[in-house]
C-alpha cells in the first residue's frame, strides 16, 4: 500500500494547503462562542486567584452573564443575516453560522441559563453537588468538608466549557471540528455527573459509565471520519456533499469508494446518536441521569439533546444530504426500535428520574421522525421540539429536586412516594401535571405543537408507517405520565409521603420560565413555528435562496 | 399532505359575505371575551389579596365589555345591512404544512345582540350580588367564576365555527357546575350539580357528535363551510345532524326529555340562578337551533321536531311551575316553558327565528328581574323559599314588590308590556305555519299563555298579597340598593323593551342578514296583533288563567302545609315525573346496559386491552433486565447496535 502512494494524483494530497499566512477569521461573528469561552478560562483562573467565601457568587455572577451576553450575541447576528440568505461560513469553512445553528445555540443558552439557576440552587449552605469530590464518601474527610461547609464552585466553569461545546457542537461545519466539539462539549459533562452530594459512590459509579460508553462511541465517530475523509478527500461538509455528488474522491472514479461511505455514515451516526441517546446506544441514559446531580440531568436533558441533534441535523442535512436514500432506512430502524423499545421499558420505571430518562429516549425517537424526512418542514418541526422539549423537561427536573423524603433529605426518586402530592403542593404537582401532559403530547401544550410539527413532516415525506408507530408509541407513553398524574391527585397520601421543600427563588423561576414557555409555545406557537418553517411565499419569490432549509452549505 | 384542511376560518356567512373587521372597535372584539376572563385569573390566582376589590374588578370588567359591545353596535349599525358580518381573527393557532388551525369570531346581528344581553345582564347581575353575597365569605370566589361564566358564554355566540362554540358550551358548562354547586357544604347543592353535570353531558356527547358529523360530511366545522353545503349532505345526514343538535340543546336549554336538571340547579345562589340558568345560558339551546338555521332548513323532520319539543316542553313547565311552593323552583318550571316556547318558534324556521331571539331577549330581562325579585324576598325572608310561608310581603317590600310586578306583568302577556309583543309573535308565527301542525303549535301556545298567567298569579299572590304566614322572627325588610336598582333597571326592560324591538319589525329587519327572512314577509300592524284571533284568544285565556289563580289562591286562605291536592296537583309537584321517568327510560336500562357491558368489558374487551397491557408489561419487564447496570453490557449493546446500523446500510452496496 504505501508504495502505491506515489500513484495518487498530487491534487488529493495538496489539496489541504498550508500557507505561512494565518486565515482571516470573523471575530465578530465568533463573539457568542469567544464569550463563553473567555468567561470559562477566567471563571478557572477565578478558582485559582479569588477566596473561596466570594467563589460562588462571582463564579455564578460570571456564568449567568457570560450565557446572558452570549445569548445577546446570537439574537444580534440572527438579525444581521440578510433576508434570503441561509447564512455564512467562517474560519476556512470550519464553523457555520446560519438561521439553524444560531436557533439551536440561542435555545441551548437560554437552556443553560435556566439550568444555571438549579446549578445555584444553596440551600441552607447546602447545594446539589459534593462538597469535596475528592473525599472518599462516608470517610471522616469528607465530613469535615461537609462541616466547613467546602463547596465545588469549579462547576459553574465546568458548565461553560460544555456550553461552548455545545455550542460548537451545532455549528460545526467539518468532521474535525465537531469531534473536537463533541469532546469540549463531553469532558465537562462526565466530571459534572460524578458530583452528586448524596449517593456519591452511585453518581460516580454513572460518571464512569457515561465516560467509559462516551469514549466508545467517540471511537466509532472518529473511525467513520476517517472513513468518509478517505471517501471523499476533506472532512468540509460542503466538500463531502459534493464528493457523494461525483462519486467519491477521485480515487474512486469507478464507484468503488461507496462501501467507504456507508461504513463512514454508519459510524458517525453510531456516535451522534450515542449523544441523543437513541436505541440500541441509549443505556447509558437511565443510569446517568439517575446518578447525576438532578440540575446536571435538566443540563444535559435540555442542552445537550438540543447540540447532539444540532449536529444529527447537520450532519444528515448537509454532508450526508446527498445520499438520503443511503441512510434512510438506516434511521427508519432506528426510530422505530426508539420509540417502541424506550416506551415499552419506560412503563415499568418505579424511579421519577429514570421515567424521565426513558421518556427522554423515546421523544429522541419522536426527533429523529423529522430526520427521516429530511425535508424544510422537518428540520422545521425537529428544532421546535427541541426548545419545546428542553423548557419542559427543565422545568420537570427542577420539580424533582424539590420534592423530597424528608425535610434536608435526598430526593425522593421513588414514584411510589410522590402519592398524594397534588393534595399537599397542588400548585408543584400542577406545573408537573402540565409539564407531563405536555410530554404526552396534549393539545394546547408545547408539545402538541411539537409532535404535530415532527409527524406532519415525516407524513409529507411518505413515513406514513413511521408516525403510525410514533402516535401508538405516544399513546404508551400518555399511559405512564398520565399515571403519575393519577398518582399525585387521587391517590391518599403514603404514611411516609414526601416533603416538599419551598421552592427557592432560582428554583422557583426556573420552574415558572418552564410552565410559561410550555404554555406559551402550545397556545401561541406561531411566532417561532413561522420563523422555523421556510415560507413558501419567499421561496417562489426568490429562487436563488442559498439552500432550501436553511443550512449553510 | 393527505389530511384535508381543517379550516376553521369564515369565508362567507349564511346570506351575507363576512366583511374583514376594520376600525379598532370591532377589530379587538376578542376583548369582549378577554375581559371577564382575566378577571376570572386574577381573582382566582390573586387569593386574598383581592378580596377587598375584587368584586368591583368583577362587575367592571362586564360593564366594560358591555360598552364595549354597544359601540360595536353602532358601528354595525352604521354599515350596509349586508356587510354586518364581520370576521375578527384572533389569532392563528398553528399552521404546519398545509395545515392552518386558526381562530376566528364572527360578529354579526345575531352574535352581537346576544352579546350585549349577556354583558348587559350580566353587569346588573354582578352590581346585585355585590350586596347578595355580601356576607359569603366565598364571596371572590362566587364572582371570579361568574366572570369565567361571561367570558365562555361570550365564547360560545362570538364563536364562528362548531368547535368554538363547543369550547364556549363546555366552558358555560363548567361555570354552572361550578356555581350550582357554590354552596358546597349543602349535600343537595353538591348533588344538584352533579346531575346538572351529568345530564348536560349526555346534550354535550350529541353536539360532539354532530360536530365530527359535519367534519366527516363537509371536511370543515365553519359555520360558513357547513352551511354553505348543506345541499351536498343528504337528506338523511343532515337530518341526523338536526336531531344531534337538537340533542346538545335541549341539554343545555332543559328541555324535554333533559329538563330534570334545572329544578335541582336552583339549589346555586339566586343571581346564579337569574343570569345562567333564566336569562343567558340556558338560551344557548336556542341559539344553536337559530345559528344553525340551514342545517334545520335542509332537515325538515329535525324542524318539526324541534317544534314539538318546544311545545311539548312548554306545556310540562308551566304545568310543573303551578304546582310548585318554593319560588325559585316555580320560576325555573316558567324558564322551561318560556325557553319552550323560544324552542317551538326556532322550530318553525325563518318565519320564527326574529320571533324566537326577540322574546330570548324580553325573557332575559323580565326572568332576570323576577329572578333577583325572588332572591330579595328571600333576602328580607331569611332564605325560605317556601311561597307558604310568605305572604302580605308588598308593604315590607315596596320596591321588590313594584319591579316583580312589571316582571309578572310582562311575563303572562299584559298587552303593551315585552313579554306580550314577543310572545304574540311567537303565538303568531306558529299560527302562521300550514296545516294542523300550524293550529296545534298555535293551541299549545295558547294554551301555555293561560297556564303561563295561572302560575304566576298563583306565586304573585302568595308571595306578595293575602295573609301574613311567615315563621317566627322572620322581619322582611326591603334590600340594598346594590340590589334593589338593578331590579329596577330590569323592571324597565320588562315594559319598554319588547316594545322598541317588535315594534315595526325593527329587531326582525335587524337579524335579517344574519338569521335570513321568512318567505312570505308581512308587513307590521299593530291593529293585526290586537284584533287577530289568536291574539284575542291569549289575552282572553291569560284572563281566564289569572282569575282562576285569584280565586284559588287570593280569595281563599293558603294553608302552610301543602294540601294533599289531586293527581295533576301531585304529578305536577313531582316534575311529572321527570325524574321517574329519566331513571326508568335511562338509568335503569342503562344500568342492565353498564352491567352487561361490565361482564362483556372484563370477559372480551379487558382481555384483550389487560392482554396487552399485560404484554407491554411482560416486555417492559423483559426489557428491563436488559438494563444491567454493567458498563460491559452496554457497551456490548452499543457494539450490537453499531452492528445493525452498519447492516441497514450495507445492505444498500
Amino acid at each position: 500500500m504505501i508504495t502505491e502512494t506515489s500513484s495518487v494524483p498530487a491534487a488529493v494530497l495538496s489539496a489541504p494547503t498550508i500557507t505561512e499566512q494565518a486565515p482571516h477569521i470573523d471575530y465578530w461573528l465568533l463573539s457568542p462562542l469567544l464569550v463563553v469561552f473567555g468567561a470559562a478560562v477566567l471563571g478557572v483562573l477565578f478558582e485559582a486567584l479569588v477566596p473561596q467565601a466570594r467563589r460562588r457568587a462571582l463564579q455564578l455572577g460570571l456564568a449567568l452573564a457570560a450565557t446572558a451576553a452570549a445569548f445577546v450575541l446570537t439574537v444580534l447576528q440572527g438579525g444581521s443575516i440578510p433576508a434570503g440568505e441561509a447564512g455564512t461560513t467562517l474560519a476556512l469553512g470550519s464553523v457555520a453560522v446560519d438561521r439553524v445553528a444560531l436557533f439551536l445555540q440561542g435555545t441551548i443558552l437560554v437552556l443553560a441559563f435556566i439550568s444555571l439557576l438549579l446549578i445555584a440552587e444553596n440551600r441552607r449552605g447546602e447545594s446539589a453537588f459534593a462538597a469535596q469530590a475528592a473525599t472518599v464518601p462516608g470517610s471522616e474527610e469528607e465530613r469535615s468538608h461537609i462541616l466547613a461547609g467546602s463547596q465545588h464552585t469549579e462547576v459553574y466553569p465546568l458548565v461553560l466549557f460544555a456550553v461552548l461545546g455545545m455550542q460548537l457542537f451545532t455549528a460545526a461545519n467539518d468532521f474535525l471540528t465537531m469531534f473536537i466539539a463533541l469532546e469540549v462539549m463531553s469532558l465537562p459533562l462526565y466530571l459534572l455527573c460524578g458530583l452528586a452530594r448524596r449517593r456519591r459512590l452511585f453518581s460516580q459509579e454513572a460518571a464512569v459509565k457515561y465516560f467509559l460508553l462516551g469514549a466508545f462511541s467517540s471511537a466509532f465517530f472518529l473511525f467513520g471520519i476517517a472513513l468518509v475523509y478517505g471517501y471523499a478527500g476533506s472532512v468540509n461538509f460542503a466538500r463531502v456533499s459534493e464528493a457523494i455528488d461525483a462519486g467519491g474522491a477521485s480515487l474512486f472514479e469507478d464507484g468503488s469508494g461507496e462501501p467507504l461511505l456507508l461504513i463512514g455514515i454508519a459510524l458517525i451516526g453510531v456516535g451522534l446518536l450515542f449523544k441523543v441517546g437513541a436505541v440500541p446506544f441509549h443505556n447509558w441514559k437511565p443510569d446517568v441521569y439517575q446518578g447525576a446531580p438532578t440540575p446536571i440531568t435538566a443540563l444535559m436533558a435540555s442542552c445537550t439533546l438540543v447540540a447532539a441533534f444540532g449536529a444529527l441535523l447537520r450532519v444528515f442535512y448537509t454532508a450526508f444530504g446527498a445520499s438520503v436514500d443511503q441512510w434512510r432506512p438506516m434511521l427508519w430502524t432506528v426510530a422505530i426500535l426508539t420509540m417502541v423499545l424506550a416506551a415499552v421499558v419506560a412503563v415499568t420505571q418505579r424511579d421519577i428520574k429514570r421515567l424521565l430518562a426513558y421518556s427522554s429516549v423515546v421523544h429522541a425517537g419522536f426527533m429523529l421522525t423529522a430526520v427521516v424526512a429530511a425535508s424544510p418542514e422537518g428540520l422545521a418541526g425537529a428544532m421546535f421540539y427541541l426548545a419545546a422539549y428542553g423548557f419542559t423537561t427543565i422545568g420537570a427536573f427542577a420539580i424533582v429536586t424539590l420534592v423530597r423524603t424528608h425535610e434536608n433529605g435526598p430526593e425522593a426518586g421513588e414514584l411510589a412516594q410522590w402519592a398524594g402530592l397534588g393534595r399537599t403542593s397542588p400548585l408543584l404537582a400542577g406545573s408537573l401535571a402540565l409539564f407531563l401532559l405536555a410530554f404526552a403530547g396534549i393539545p394546547l401544550t408545547s408539545g402538541f405543537i411539537g409532535k404535530f410539527a415532527v409527524f406532519e413532516a415525516a407524513m409529507a415525506a411518505g413515513a406514513t408507517p413511521l408516525v403510525v408507530v410514533g402516535v401508538l408509541s405516544s399513546a404508551v407513553t400518555a399511559f405512564f405520565y398520565v399515571r403519575i398524574i393519577v398518582l399525585m391527585f387521587f391517590s391518599e397520601p403514603a404514611e411516609t409521603g414526601p416533603t416538599v421543600i419551598r421552592a427557592g427563588g432560582l428554583t422557583g423561576s426556573a420552574i415558572a420560565v418552564g410552565v410559561a414557555a410550555t404554555f406559551l409555545l402550545g397556545v401561541f406557537p406561531s411566532p417561532v413555528l413561522d420563523n422555523l418553517v421556510p415560507q413558501p411565499s419567499e421561496e417562489a419569490a426568490e429562487p436563488a435562496v442559498a439552500t432550501a432549509d436553511g443550512f449553510t452549505r | 399532505m393527505a389530511v384535508s384542511d381543517v379550516y376553521l376560518a369564515a369565508g362567507t356567512h349564511v346570506n351575507a359575505v363576512a366583511t374583514e373587521a376594520d376600525g379598532a372597535i370591532l377589530a379587538n372584539a376578542w376583548l369582549l371575551i378577554a375581559l371577564p376572563l382575566a378577571g376570572a385569573v386574577i381573582l382566582l390566582l390573586g387569593g386574598r389579596r383581592t378580596n377587598g376589590w375584587g368584586h368591583w374588578l368583577a362587575t367592571a370588567l362586564p360593564l366594560a365589555g358591555f360598552a364595549w359591545a354597544a359601540l360595536a353596535l353602532v358601528q354595525l349599525l352604521g354599515m350596509e345591512p349586508a356587510e354586518r358580518s364581520i370576521s375578527v381573527p384572533v389569532y392563528t393557532w398553528f399552521s404546519v404544512g398545509g395545515f392552518d388551525v386558526a381562530v376566528d369570531l364572527l360578529l354579526d346581528p345575531l352574535s352581537i345582540s346576544f352579546v350585549l344581553l349577556i354583558t348587559g345582564v350580566g353587569s346588573l347581575i354582578h352590581i346585585y350580588s355585590v350586596g347578595y353575597m355580601e356576607h359569603d365569605e366565598n364571596r371572590r370566589r362566587f364572582f371570579a367564576y361568574l366572570n369565567l361564566f361571561v367570558a365562555a358564554m361570550l365564547v360560545l355566540v362570538l364563536a364562528d365555527n362548531f368547535v368554538l362554540l363547543f369550547l364556549g358550551w363546555e366552558g358555560v358548562g363548567l361555570a354552572s357546575y361550578l356555581l350550582i354547586g357554590f354552596w358546597q357544604h349543602k349535600p343537595s347543592a353538591a348533588v344538584a350539580a352533579k346531575k346538572a353535570f351529568l345530564v348536560n353531558r349526555v346534550g354535550d356527547i350529541g353536539l360532539l357528535i354532530a360536530i365530527m358529523l359535519m367534519f366527516s360530511t363537509f371536511g370543515t366545522v365553519a359555520f360558513s363551510g357547513v352551511f354553505g353545503a348543506v345541499e351536498q349532505g343528504g337528506q338523511g345526514t343532515m337530518t341526523a345532524i338536526g336531531l344531534l343538535l337538537l340533542l346538545g340543546a335541549c341539554g343545555k336549554s332543559a328541555q324535554l326529555p333533559l329538563q330534570s336538571w334545572l329544578l335541582d340547579a336552583m339549589e346555586g345562589p339566586t343571581p346564579v340562578s337569574a343570569l345562567i340558568h333564566a336569562a343567558t345560558m340556558v338560551t344557548a339551546g336556542v341559539y344553536l337551533i337559530v345559528r344553525s338555521g340551514p342545517i334545520f332548513e335542509a332537515a325538515p323532520a329535525a324542524q318539526l321536531t324541534v317544534a314539538i319539543v318546544g311545545a311539548v316542553t312548554l306545556l310540562a313547565g308551566a304545568v310543573i311551575g303551578c304546582a310548585k311552593d318554593d319560588i325559585k323552583k316555580a320560576l325555573a318550571g316558567s324558564t322551561m316553558s318560556q325557553i319552550g316556547y323560544m324552542t317551538l318558534a326556532a322550530g318553525l324556521g325563518p318565519v320564527g327565528y326574529a320571533a324566537a331571539i326577540a322574546h330570548l331577549i324580553t325573557h332575559g330581562f323580565f326572568k332576570a328581574g323576577l329572578f333577583l325579585g325572588a332572591g330579595s324576598v328571600m333576602h328580607g325572608m331569611n332564605d325560605e323559599v317556601d311561597m307558604r310561608k310568605y305572604g302580605a310581603l308588598r308593604t315590607a317590600m315596596p320596591i321588590t314588590f313594584a319591579t316583580f310586578g312589571l316582571g309578572y306583568l310582562a311575563i303572562i302577556g299584559f298587552p303593551f308590556l315585552s313579554g306580550w309583543w314577543t310572545k304574540e309573535g311567537i303565538i303568531e308565527a306558529a299560527f302562521a305555519t300550514e296545516g294542523l301542525t300550524g293550529q296545534l303549535l298555535g293551541s299549545a301556545a295558547l294554551l301555555g299563555a293561560g297556564l303561563t298567567a295561572f302560575y304566576m298569579t298563583r306565586m304573585m299572590v302568595m308571595t306578595f298579597f293575602g295573609e301574613k304566614r311567615w315563621d317566627d322572627g322572620v322581619r322582611p325588610h326591603e334590600s340594598p340598593t346594590s340590589m334593589t336598582a338593578p331590579m329596577i333597571v330590569l323592571a324597565v326592560g320588562s315594559v319598554f323593551l319588547g316594545g322598541i324591538l317588535v315594534f315595526g319589525y325593527r329587531f326582525a329587519a335587524f337579524l335579517e342578514p344574519a338569521i335570513g327572512a321568512p318567505e312570505e314577509p308581512h308587513a307590521f300592524s299593530l291593529a293585526a296583533m290586537l284584533t287577530s284571533g289568536p291574539s284575542l284568544a291569549a289575552l282572553g285565556l291569560m284572563v281566564v288563567g289569572a282569575a282562576a289563580a285569584w280565586f284559588m289562591y287570593g280569595r281563599a286562605p293558603v294553608p302552610r302545609e301543602a294540601p294533599a291536592g289531586n293527581v295533576i296537583t301531585v304529578a305536577a309537584r313531582n316534575e311529572l315525573y321527570g325524574n321517574a321517568i329519566n331513571e326508568g327510560l335511562l338509568m335503569r336500562p342503562g344500568q342492565v346496559l353498564t352491567k352487561a357491558l361490565v361482564v362483556i368489558d372484563t370477559k372480551v374487551v379487558d382481555g384483550l386491552v389487560n392482554g396487552v397491557a399485560a404484554s407491554v408489561r411482560n416486555s417492559s419487564e423483559g426489557l428491563r433486565t436488559a438494563q444491567t447496570g454493567f458498563a460491559r453490557t452496554y457497551a456490548l449493546t452499543m457494539l450490537f447496535g453499531a452492528a445493525i446500523v452498519v447492516a441497514t446500510l450495507a445492505v444498500r452496496i
